[in-house]
């Protein structure tokens, strides 16, 4: 697992509760870990902070699963 | 008007994070005070309070009981504590199966004074320093009053009233009262009432402190600051945590053989209108809404045994109900024993009406009165009333009536009896 895999579902794990082992990096937010709507928001948020990438708000409606956020900030973190 | 009874408790406080470890260390005069460590309070003019304990604390409180994980992170503790001291009131009365026609009559009045203050305070420095795309997502509905309400109707399937009040420190004896005139009209079977708060961070103290309301004499002897009625009292000591009730319509109490702990029998409501924090000169709200439960009650005097005293310390406060409780009980007034159990637990604001009739309702199941704690040398003001110093007191409890006050000048009296 690469170390923005690490990092991201350390956060994913601590902000929704959920068991370590059901984020999967094709877990979808929504369908598989229980968040609403604005707990994406609150996530997105959690990973601007934790690696200082900017996440514009076009770009996260199309995070959906933890693969998504893992490549979106492997793309753009400075 | 259908009759309505008490079938449920729930409480979360400074002496235990259930009913009857909290009852039990009252009865025991122990104190819920100590220094305050929520956060550096070292620059504070008061720096005593009476938190809720952490988990691994004897008597304290494990949030995981009761509240998800993911709306502990959500939001402020007054709404956590509220979540869990329903859900005890809810097992306690044996109303967590209830079927959905059940539910379509089952409602709340959870309220709080304050609300998410140690939230606003965090985010507004959240704000200022990072900047509007830093501040919560959940920061509005994590605050808002109204969310214990809220969010234990969504984890119970709730879907009758759904109420909160907000009076200041007569919160939890108003969301009982109303609750039960729901019941008592019929647009509710069931409710889930009472109040929270949990408001100890610095902008609460600061605040409080500001409005010269808290003890600031005793920031070296913690458990000695709340001295109801004492001499040396010097103002009130911040408390926090929840208390909450089932109301439940008395026939139907009845038909599934629940546990009925008491009847609410009075409700009473007044207004000073005379000034923001300092209380009527003549104490003159506090003796009309004591008159008004009284009224409505149906009992006279001397029925009433015990009077749990809004007592919160302060100079004035203490001086002014007791002579309004004086001019109403009259000749009447030696029979009766009146304590102020906040001398044990602080002030819990929106929650001391709620957390405070409950202890009335114990008070009668076990034929006790708790005790006034640290009243050493009661003010001349006090003579000839049984003010329960020190210790808690064995005699016969009948009726009880339950005070609270608010800043605003707001006032409300309940009287509970034992159903018959």
């Amino acid at each position: 697992m690469s170390e923005t895999a690490e990092r991201v579902k350390k956060i994913v794990v601590e902000h929704l509760g959920v068991e370590q082992e059901k984020v999967t990096e094709d877990a979808s937010f929504i369908d598989d870990l229980g968040a609403d709507s604005l707990d994406i928001v609150e996530l997105v948020m959690a990973f601007e902070e934790e690696f200082g990438v900017e996440i514009p708000d076009d770009a996260a409606e199309k995070i959906t699963t933890v693969k998504d956020a893992i490549s979106y900030i492997d793309n753009n973190k400075g | 008007m259908r009759r309505v009874v008490v079938t449920g408790l729930g409480l979360v406080t400074p002496l235990g994070a259930d009913v009857e470890t909290a009852w039990a260390n009252l009865i025991a005069s122990k104190s819920g005070a100590g220094p305050i460590t929520r956060f550096d309070a070292s620059d504070q003019a008061c720096r005593v309070a009476c938190e809720v304990k952490p988990a691994d604390h004897p008597w304290g409180f494990d949030p995981n009981k009761r509240v998800d994980h993911k709306v502990q992170r959500q939001v402020d503790p007054f709404i956590i504590y509220g979540i869990d001291a329903a859900g005890q009131a809810l097992e306690d009365a044996g109303l967590t199966g209830m079927s959905e026609t059940e539910r379509l009559r089952a409602g709340l009045s959870i309220g709080a004074g304050i609300g998410g203050l140690p939230g606003i305070e965090h985010e507004s420095i959240v704000l200022h320093e990072k900047g509007p795309r830093r501040v919560s997502p959940h920061f509005v509905h994590g605050r808002l009053i109204n969310l214990i309400s809220g969010q234990v109707s969504i984890k119970y399937g709730l879907m009758g009233p759904n109420h909160a009040v907000v009076t200041a420190c007569s919160t939890g004896a108003h969301s009982i009262g109303d609750a039960a005139r729901m019941i008592a009209l019929g647009d509710a079977d069931v409710m889930l009432a009472g109040g929270a708060e949990g408001a100890i961070c610095p902008l609460g103290i600061a605040g409080f402190a500001q409005a010269r309301a808290l003890s600031t004499a005793f920031n070296d002897q913690p458990e000695k600051a709340s001295r109801p009625y004492d001499r040396d009292r010097d103002g009130f000591v911040m408390g926090e945590g929840a208390g909450v009730v089932v109301l439940e319509e008395y026939e139907r109490a009845k038909a599934r053989s629940a546990k009925i702990y008491a009847e609410l029998v009075g409700y009473g409501l007044s207004g000073d209108a005379y000034h923001v924090t300092a209380p009527h000169p003549e104490g003159s709200g506090a003796f009309r809404s004591m008159e008004m439960a009284l009224k409505k009650s149906g009992l006279t005097l001397a029925d009433i045994d015990y009077v749990n005293a809004h007592g919160t310390s302060t100079p004035l406060g203490d001086e002014l109900e007791l002579g309004a409780v004086r001019r109403l009980f009259g000749d009447q007034i030696g029979h009766i024993s009146m304590s102020s159990t906040k001398s044990a637990i602080g002030h819990l604001l929106g929650g001391a009406g709620a957390v405070e009739s409950i202890f009335c309702i114990l008070a009668m199941r076990d034929q006790i009165v708790p005790p006034t704690l640290n009243l050493d040398n009661p003010s001349e003001s006090c003579e000839g009333v049984d003010l329960v110093p020190l210790v808690a007191k064995k005699r016969q409890v009948r009726a009880v009536l339950n005070n609270s006050f608010g800043f605003g000048g707001t006032n409300a009296s309940l009287i509970f009896k034992p159903a018959e």
